[in-house]
C-alpha cells in the first residue's frame, strides 16, 4: 500500500568490512598519542595533574553521557515496541557497548581524586569540618570508588544484554528473543534511570562539596541523550556516505531522528530552566553560589551562549518539518548540538577548576581527542564484528518500510 | 451545467484502498483540484496519491504561539511592575525567570487554540450536516468502502465528460450526490 516501493536489505550493503579497522585503527592511536601527550603536558604543569584531571572529566563525562543515551534508547525501543528504530538498532547498541571499555576511562579521575573533589582533598577550603563530617558517610573515597564500579557493573550487564542477545537473533531469528528483551526492558529502564542519576551527580555535582541540586542527575541525562541523537544522526548519514545501510535507512527515518533531537533539545533547555529558576526564587546563598560563579566574569558569557546556542536555536533550527527532512539541515544541527552540549559539561565542571573565568586550554582538546578517539575506536571496532543492521529481529519488515506521516 | 441547486458533485466508490489509491493519482493526473477521498482508516501514502499540498496549519500555529507569548509577558510586566508594584523577597518587579513558566504555558495554550480552531476553520467547520451524508452508499465510509468525491465547484467540472472519466476508473458505482438535509 505504500507509495514508495520497500526496500531490501539487499539493495545495500550491511557490514562495515574492512572500514571498520580503516577507522577504528586510526582512531585508537590517536587516542592513545592524544592521552599520552595529555599525560606530558598536564605533568608539566606541575600542578600534580590537576588541570589534566579536569580536562580528562569533562571529555569523560562527556562520551559517557552520549554512549548513556544510546543504552537507554535500546530499552525504549523494546518496551514500546517500535519499529522504526529496528533497522538503525545496532549503532545504539554498539555505543552502549562502548560501556566496559571505558569504565578504564575513570582511573585518570579515581586515581586522582583529591585533585579533582574538594571533598576528597587533604585541605577542604570551602567545606566546614561539620560539614564534611555530615557529608563524609556518602563523600568518601572508598564508597565512591565502590559506586562507580557498580555503575559500570550494571552498565556492562545491560549493555552485554542488549547486544548479545540482539546478535544472537540475527543467527537464530527467534522471536521469543524479542520478547525475553521486552520483558527486561522495564526493570532496565529503572535501574539506568538510578546509576544514570546518581553518576551525572556522583561526577559532575560533587565536583562541588557544598551545592545540591535534586534534578541534577536528569539534567546530565538531558544533555547525553540530545547528545545521543546527534551522534547518532551523524553516524547513519556517515555510514551512508560510504554506501553502507543506503535505502533502508530512509528519510522518514531521519525525520524521527529530528523529532528527536528537538524534543530533547527542549527537554534539557527545560530541566536546565528548572533547576535555574527555583535556585534565582529561593535565592539562598549555599544554593546561588554554583551559579553566582558560572554567571560571572567569561563564564557568564558561556552561560548566555548555552541559553542561545543549545536551546534556542536548535529549537527554531528544527520546529519545522523541512528542517527535518533535509540532510544538510540535520548534519548541521547536529554538529552543532555536539558542540554546544560538550561546552555544556564544561561549563558545569571546569568553573571549579578555574573559577576566575573560562581557560580553554590544549589540555582539553588533548583530553577529547583522547577520549573521543578510544570511544569512536571501539564503537567503530564493535561494528566490524557484526551486521550493521539487527537481520533477525521479527519487526524488521515493518521498520524498512516505515513511513513518517 | 449542473442539473439543480442541491447537485453537489459526483461520487465513485472502491471495495479496497490499493484501487482507491491507483484511482487517486488519476484523478490528481486529470489535474482536478475540488475533490476528496474517504476511508474508513488511514491509508499510507495518500498524501502523495491525492497530491495533498502542505497545509498552512503550522503558520496559524506560529501566529497562535507568539500571541501567547506575547500576552503573557504583556499580562507579567504590566500587572507586576506597573499596575500594582509591590517588592516580593527582594526580587526586581519584573524579573524574567519568574515569568518563564507563565509564558511558556500561554505560549502552548494558545498554540493547542491556534492548531485546534485552525483546523476548524481550514475543514469548513463546524457544520451539522454534508451533502454527502444523503447518499446511502457512502455510509459504509466508516466501515468497509473507500470513496473519491468530485465537487461540481470544480474548474474543470463537466457533468458528462466527469462522469465517463470517473466511470473509467473501475469502480464499484458512480453516482450523483443531491443535497436532501432540507427535505
Amino acid at each position: 500500500m505504500s507509495h514508495r516501493p520497500v526496500p531490501k536489505l539487499t539493495d545495500t550493503s550491511i557490514e562495515m568490512g574492512p572500514l571498520s579497522a580503516r577507522i577504528s585503527r586510526p582512531a585508537l592511536a590517536v587516542g592513545v598519542v592524544a592521552l599520552l601527550a595529555a599525560l606530558g603536558l598536564g605533568w608539566a604543569q606541575g600542578d600534580d595533574l590537576r588541570h589534566f584531571s579536569f580536562s580528562w572529566l569533562v571529555n569523560f563525562a562527556y562520551f559517557l553521557s552520549i554512549s548513556l543515551g544510546a543504552l537507554v534508547f535500546i530499552p525504549i525501543q523494546y518496551i514500546t515496541r517500535a519499529s522504526w528504530s529496528v533497522v538503525i538498532r545496532r549503532l545504539p547498541e554498539a555505543m552502549a557497548m562502548a560501556l566496559p571499555f571505558m569504565a578504564l576511562l575513570t582511573l585518570p579521575v579515581l586515581l586522582n581524586l583529591g585533585q579533582v573533589y574538594e571533598w576528597a582533598s587533604e585541605h577542604p577550603h570551602h567545606l566546614t569540618p561539620e560539614l564534611a563530617m555530615h557529608k563524609a558517610p556518602f563523600l568518601n573515597e572508598a564508597f565512591f570508588v565502590g559506586r562507580w564500579i557498580a555503575y559500570f557493573a550494571i552498565w556492562t550487564w545491560l549493555a552485554m544484554f542488549f547486544w548479545r542477545t540482539s546478535r544472537q537473533q540475527d543467527e537464530s531469528k527467534d522471536p521469543r528473543l524479542t520478547i525475553r528483551m521486552e520483558n527486561r526492558s522495564g526493570p532496565a529502564i529503572l535501574l539506568f534511570a538510578l546509576t544514570c542519576s546518581f553518576a551525572g551527580m556522583d561526577l559532575l555535582m560533587t565536583l562541588d562539596p557544598v551545592w545540591f541540586s535534586t534534578i541534577f542527575g536528569v539534567y546530565y541525562f538531558a544533555g547525553g541523550f540530545v547528545t545521543f541523537y546527534a551522534a547518532l544522526t551523524l553516524a547513519t548519514m556517515g555510514l551512508q556516505r560510504t554506501g553502507r545501510m543506503r535505502k533502508i535507512v530512509s528519510m522518514d527515518h531521519f525525520h524521527d531522528y529530528g523529532k528527536l533531537m528537538f524534543a530533547f533539545t527542549f527537554f534539557w533547555g527545560y530541566i536546565a530552566f528548572s533547576q535555574y529558576m527555583l535556585y534565582w526564587y529561593g535565592n539562598i546563598p549555599e544554593e546561588t553560589a554554583w551559579y553566582l560563579v558560572r554567571q560571572s566574569s567569561s563564564w557568564g558569557a558561556i552561560g548566555l551562549v548555552l541559553c542561545i546556542g543549545a536551546l534556542l536555536l536548535p529549537w527554531a533550527g528544527l520546529v519545522s518539518r523541512w528542517a527535518k527532512r533535509r540532510r544538510s539541515t540535520l548534519i548541521g544541527w547536529a554538529i552543532w548540538i555536539m558542540i554546544m552540549q560538550w561546552f555544556n559539561i564544561y561549563w558545569v565542571a571546569m568553573p571549579v577548576f578555574s573559577p576566575e573565568g573560562v581557560s580553554l586550554h590544549l589540555l582539553d582538546l588533548l583530553c577529547l581527542l583522547g577520549v573521543g578517539g578510544l570511544w569512536v575506536g571501539v564503537v567503530a571496532h564493535l561494528l566490524g564484528a557484526t551486521s550493521l543492521v539487527p537481520v533477525g529481529d521479527p519487526r524488521l519488515e515493518e521498520s524498512l518500510k516505515f513511513e513518517n506521516a | 451545467m449542473t442539473r439543480d441547486d442541491r447537485f453537489f458533485g459526483l461520487l465513485v466508490e472502491f471495495a479496497d484502498p490499493t484501487r482507491l489509491e491507483h484511482a487517486c493519482e488519476k484523478v490528481r493526473d486529470a489535474g482536478f483540484e475540488h475533490w476528496d477521498a474517504h476511508t474508513p482508516f488511514p491509508v499510507h501514502g495518500m498524501d502523495a496519491a491525492m497530491g495533498i499540498k502542505g497545509t498552512r496549519l503550522p503558520w496559524i500555529v506560529l501566529v497562535g504561539g507568539l500571541t501567547g507569548m506575547a500576552a503573557a509577558l504583556l499580562m507579567i510586566w504590566w500587572m507586576n511592575a506597573v499596575d500594582y508594584p509591590y517588592i516580593i523577597s527582594g526580587k526586581p518587579l519584573f524579573g524574567w525567570p519568574a515569568a518563564v513558566p507563565v509564558t511558556f504555558e500561554l505560549t502552548v495554550l494558545f498554540s493547542a487554540f491556534a492548531t485546534f480552531f485552525g483546523m476548524w476553520g481550514l475543514n469548513g467547520m463546524p457544520r451539522l450536516s454534508h451533502p454527502l451524508f444523503s447518499n446511502e452508499r457512502f455510509k459504509r465510509a466508516t466501515t468497509d468502502r473507500f470513496f473519491i468525491v468530485v465537487e461540481k465547484t470544480d474548474p474543470q467540472f463537466e457533468i458528462a465528460k466527469t462522469r465517463a472519466f470517473l466511470e473509467s476508473l473501475g469502480g464499484l458505482a458512480v453516482e450523483e450526490i443531491h443535497d436532501r438535509a432540507e427535505d
